[in-house]
């Protein structure tokens, strides 16, 4: 987290002592509650089929069986889901940053009348549940041929997401005008201004949007479920979720191939993990 | 327009040009859709053969129709169990990892390390801890003589199960309090301490009323998203066992893509935004109640 946090920070009442040693084991066993699932998915995944159901539970599978994790991935073409999924993942990430930038610049810096009131139904875009356009989305895309096809979940992101514009929005607020002003006296267009003044100094933000862009992508469930329906076009997520509905689950086999499909979004969130927290608290604190 | 002057009036046309994508997107994926939705909320229409004109049958059918009500219920138990939870849940993690001592930056990357993963590797890892026969849960309970229920498979337990399940992803909700504890000035603390209010009386005089704006924010996005559960219910248990967990939006996809009644979803789909709109408006004007904003209103 930024610096900033400091400043609001009170040394006078920071616990110490015996208060400090409490809220470390405290801190440590709530850790333990987020991790241990984690830890156990792990474990399963290199179990040799005799060991899944044993009591006591096994934390350490001797031998740790590494071929569950081969086996598993070739029961389904996993390797073309996430072909897939990073077709639709990229697309999306390209989508939203160059739509959102733009619009996010018109409704940071440019005034106009009606702006306000578009604000508000940008905000209130927000709030509309997605299950309310789906059945009518289904109907559309179906109707142009867009179904079976990365279209319905690529597409879309080229005309900006009003969370996304929001988070950039706040962010190229707190550029100087002098900056933006100075350009426009040497001649610079808006698209300059953009390229030259706002983007360099709105990096984080661009950042945040372009990995949670990603990470919605991965992640999404039901767009997939009803846009995607060979086998051929899935993602991992539909994948996943397939090979979960067979009759005899393998939970060795379900555990591997689930830790593989997470393991981009964490370690996307390892190395950004910094503006992912600061752009999710930023959206929240300039509600 | 016409009263604006040249500058302006250039300012305004690049404000609709840039704004422009959004704007289409808005007409095309937005409101064009919800548009289409209402005309085929009037009619029956398998997509095969032309929609018929029905009127207000959909509507109609809205009322008897116990699956409905069963979906409303479940949905409705759901929030009511969830958004608390996670609220009071996401604020004791908020302040557990509020002080700034070492280390905390890597309690707080574990506690949210699993909101990342949401989706279906999300539930299918709980799926298998709550195995009951090698779930993890279940051994332990029976390390210490405690025979686990069924979990999910039991209809009595499956949504509380899928309740259990959420706490796993307190950790969003954690990163916006941390965000809203950040703009509570320490003086006000000390100068409490000072007074001799304790740990206790602070958190309930101090911290609390000026974090308002923050539980607002997260009461809104809780509340928006428990209303759309949708992958939880469709692959841990498919809306079973008998119709215990069968989430308002799992019925709407049924209706339209497993049985392709495309008037009743889209009815289906009106109720649920018409449900959605109502609570957002009740909790925005309960704001004045008991959101306070120091200083000025926000924007």
């Amino acid at each position: 987290m930024s610096d900033a946090d400091t400043a609001h920070e009170s040394y006078l009442l920071a616990p110490r002592g015996w208060a400090l040693l409490t809220r470390y084991a405290l801190l440590t066993v709530v850790a333990l509650l987020f991790v241990v699932p984690l830890a156990w998915m792990a474990a399963s995944s290199l179990k040799p089929e005799y060991q899944i159901f044993a009591s006591p539970p096994v934390w350490w599978p001797s031998p740790p069986r590494w071929e569950n994790y081969v086996e598993a991935l070739t029961q389904l073409p996993f390797a073309r889901f996430a072909a897939n999924t990073l077709i639709i993942a990229v697309g999306s990430i390209v989508g939203h940053l160059l739509s959102c930038t733009i619009v996010a610049y018109g409704f940071a810096r440019l005034r106009a009348p009606g702006k306000g009131y578009l604000f508000v139904v940008l905000l209130s875009t927000l709030m509309l549940p997605y299950p309310v356009t789906m059945v009518p989305l289904f109907i559309i895309f179906s109707r142009i041929g867009w179904i079976n096809t990365f279209a319905p979940l690529i597409i879309p992101t080229f005309f900006g997401n009003a969370f996304y514009i929001f988070l950039l929005r706040q962010a190229f607020k707190q550029i100087p005008l002098e900056l933006e002003d100075a350009a426009r006296l040497d001649g610079a267009t808006t698209l300059d201004v953009l390229r030259y003044v706002i983007l360099p100094l709105s990096l984080p933000a661009l950042a945040a949007v372009a990995i949670f862009s990603f990470q919605s992508s991965w992640n999404d469930f039901l767009g997939p479920l009803i846009f995607l329906q060979d086998q051929s076009r899935y993602t991992l997520m539909l994948g996943l979720s397939f090979f979960r509905g067979t009759t005899q689950i393998n939970w060795a086999y379900l555990m591997a191939a689930s830790l593989v499909t997470v393991i981009p979004v964490v370690v996307v969130y390892f190395v950004a993990q910094r503006l992912f927290i600061e752009g999710i608290a930023f959206t929240g604190l300039k509600q | 327009m016409a009263s604006l002057s040249g500058l302006r009036r250039r300012e305004a046309v690049a404000f609709y040009l840039t704004i422009s994508p959004w704007l289409i997107g808005l007409i095309l994926f937005t409101a064009g859709p919800m548009l289409i939705s209402l005309y085929v909320s009037f009619t029956d229409w398998d997509l095969l053969t032309a929609p018929t004109w029905v009127g207000l049958d959909n509507y109609a059918r809205l009322l008897d129709d116990p699956r409905l009500w069963q979906s409303l219920k479940v949905t409705a138990l759901y929030t009511a169990a969830y958004v608390p939870l996670e609220l009071a849940g996401g604020l004791s993690l908020a302040l557990l990892a509020r002080p700034r001592l070492r280390g905390i930056g890597i309690f707080r990357t574990l506690y949210y390390l699993p909101s990342v993963l949401s989706g279906v590797a999300f539930v299918v890892v709980w799926l298998w801890l709550l195995n009951p026969r090698g779930g993890l849960i279940n051994l332990m309970l029976a390390q210490v003589g405690i025979p686990g229920p069924r979990w999910l498979l039991d209809p009595q337990w499956a949504l509380a199960s899928l309740i259990l399940m959420s706490v796993w992803g307190w950790g969003r909700t954690m990163v916006i309090y941390l965000a809203g504890l950040q703009n509570i000035p320490a003086e006000l603390h000390e100068a409490a301490a000072i007074d001799g209010a304790d740990a206790w009386a602070r958190l309930r005089t101090i911290t609390l009323p000026l974090l308002t704006p923050t539980i607002f924010f997260n009461l809104i996005l809780s509340l928006i998203s428990t209303f759309q559960t949708f992958t939880s219910a469709f692959v841990a248990t498919d809306g079973g066992p008998l119709d215990s967990t069968l989430f308002f939006v799992l019925y709407i996809y049924r209706q339209a893509f497993q049985f392709l009644n495309m008037g009743y979803a889209s009815a289906l789909a009106w109720l649920l935004f018409a449900i959605i709109l109502a609570l957002t408006l009740i909790i925005f004007r309960s704001q004045d109640f008991w959101v306070y904003y120091a200083g000025e209103r926000a924007e």
